[in-house]
């Protein structure tokens, strides 16, 4: 059996990256966690993973070496995928914690969703698609994807925004730019529609 | 209820020493025992998350949890928690790494406290749930924490213990009714609500679920975002699209089984 896609997701050392390597190798990719630069500036493609906190996330990353090599792979034009406070670290930087710097690939701020719904959204919610992504390809018009975030991403150009949810209010979920694709949900986590997208991912790469 | 709100379906497997506990009756699975079958079933039945509860007494037995966790991850991409024996940061981060998103905590968290803002500073209060098991004590007028199963009581007041939970960093609270766990009679609404009402986090309801009906009150009457059951579903009575068509009839928001 010929090896899939070499995709290298970024270990810093936080919760649960098995999940995004097992998903990965589940669609075909031939999927390693790594924290070594040589490995990810050769693999065919790159997913930051994330959960917890902003800062702590940014600190964790920086700590391994790993801040330089992400910013290295967002811009050397292979498929990139940010996972929930990865997608977050990909912006400038979050009201989670103002004096942390992000990634600084999408132009924008991480905001609070409205205190007004329970914080976190902890469930399954419905995707509002906003633009024609390869990445939703096959998955229907509103896929239901899982989700555990209390901030969302607010691009400076809001063209970059490829999906919304509803929950308190219009919150963005799903960010396009170039070569950079990002979600505030965990497609590896999202059943069929969840390794529908990934599957997508690695299919990118070969085209 | 917020209408943007979608209740989560969650089944619960009772592990010692690798095998489920509690009989099920899938009459097609391949071994009825093995956690991982099982949970690749739930998954592909339209489950919203699950929880293994490791209820293993030995060490050893608890090394054989990392490995259902592992072989889990590696077949099932729902979110999953692990409760059970998680007493210190270390047992925290073994499941996580293995696979699991979150990890409950139970007798530890009663003992230890900062056992949960530990976690929580580790790997985010996303994956720290709290695991509250009550009992309505008539005599202090109150719902009294207890911890080995029911077995011992506590001093702490369930609703209270529950909003210090959250202080101290749970991202959810996994409410079991002793008086209810086991009889088929419902929730306890009255228990539920009172914590629900009193913390701003994800609410699941456990303890007593007799039949799909139970389900949904738990959440319209409740406030429960998550409804856990065991037996309902391991024995086979219903399958998780039906108790989602009850909760739908109800008015509560659910991910359709597809």
């Amino acid at each position: 059996m010929t090896a899939g896609p070499r995709v290298a997701v970024l270990d810093y050392g936080i919760g649960n990256l098995r999940s995004a390597q097992k998903a990965l190798e589940r669609v075909g990719a031939d999927a390693v966690l790594t924290q070594d630069a040589a490995v990810v500036s050769a693999a065919d493609a790159v997913v930051l993973p994330g959960v917890g906190a902003f800062g702590a996330c940014m600190d964790a990353l920086r700590d391994v070496g790993l801040e330089g090599v992400a910013q290295d792979a967002a811009a050397s034009g292979v498929p990139f995928l940010g996972i929930c406070v990865g997608m977050q670290m990909l912006f400038d930087g979050s009201e989670e914690d103002p004096d942390a710097r992000g990634l600084g690939v999408i132009p924008g701020e991480v905001k609070w969703i409205p205190s007004s719904v329970q914080r976190p959204q902890m469930q399954w919610n419905q995707l509002n698609i906003r633009r024609d992504e390869p990445m939703f390809k096959d998955l229907g018009d509103h896929p239901w994807m899982y989700f555990v975030h209390s901030l969302h991403g607010v691009p400076s150009d809001s063209d970059c925004v490829a999906a919304t949810v509803q929950y308190g209010d219009t919150l963005n979920v799903a960010f396009r730019k170039g070569n950079v694709f990002a979600t505030q949900f965990h497609p590896e986590k999202s059943a069929t529609a969840g390794l529908g997208l990934l599957h997508n991912f690695v299919a990118s790469v070969k085209s | 209820m917020n209408s943007d709100i979608v209740a989560r379906v969650i089944p619960c497997l009772d592990v010692t020493n690798g095998r489920v506990v509690k009989g099920v009756n899938f009459v097609d699975l391949r071994d009825a025992g093995d956690p991982v079958e099982l949970a690749a079933r739930y998954d592909l039945q339209g489950a919203d998350e699950l929880v293994f509860l490791d209820i293993t007494a030995s060490s050893d037995g608890r090394e054989t949890m990392v490995d259902v966790v592992s072989r889990t991850a590696e077949q099932v991409f729902i979110p999953f928690t692990v409760g059970g024996g998680i007493r210190e940061v270390a047992d925290a981060r073994k499941m996580l790494r293995a696979g699991a998103d979150k990890v409950s905590v139970n007798t530890a968290a009663v003992q230890r406290p900062e056992v949960i803002s530990d976690i929580a500073a580790e790997f985010g209060a996303q994956c720290v749930v709290c695991a509250i098991d009550a009992k309505w004590d008539a005599s202090q007028n109150r719902w009294t924490v207890y911890l080995h199963g029911g077995r011992t009581a506590t001093e702490l007041d369930a609703v209270q213990w529950a909003e210090r939970a959250v202080s101290l960093g749970a991202g959810e609270i996994l409410l079991t009714s002793m008086d209810r766990d086991g009889t088929r009679d419902g929730f306890d609404i009255a228990l539920t609500k009172a914590v629900s009402s009193a913390v701003n986090v994800p609410v699941i309801a456990s303890g007593g679920v007799g039949n799909l009906q139970h389900l949904a009150e738990g959440v319209t009457d409740g406030g429960a975002t998550g409804v856990l059951a065991a037996s309902i579903f391991h024995f086979g009575d219903h399958t998780i699209a039906e108790a989602k068509d009850v909760m739908s009839a109800h008015g509560i928001r659910v991910r359709p089984v597809v």
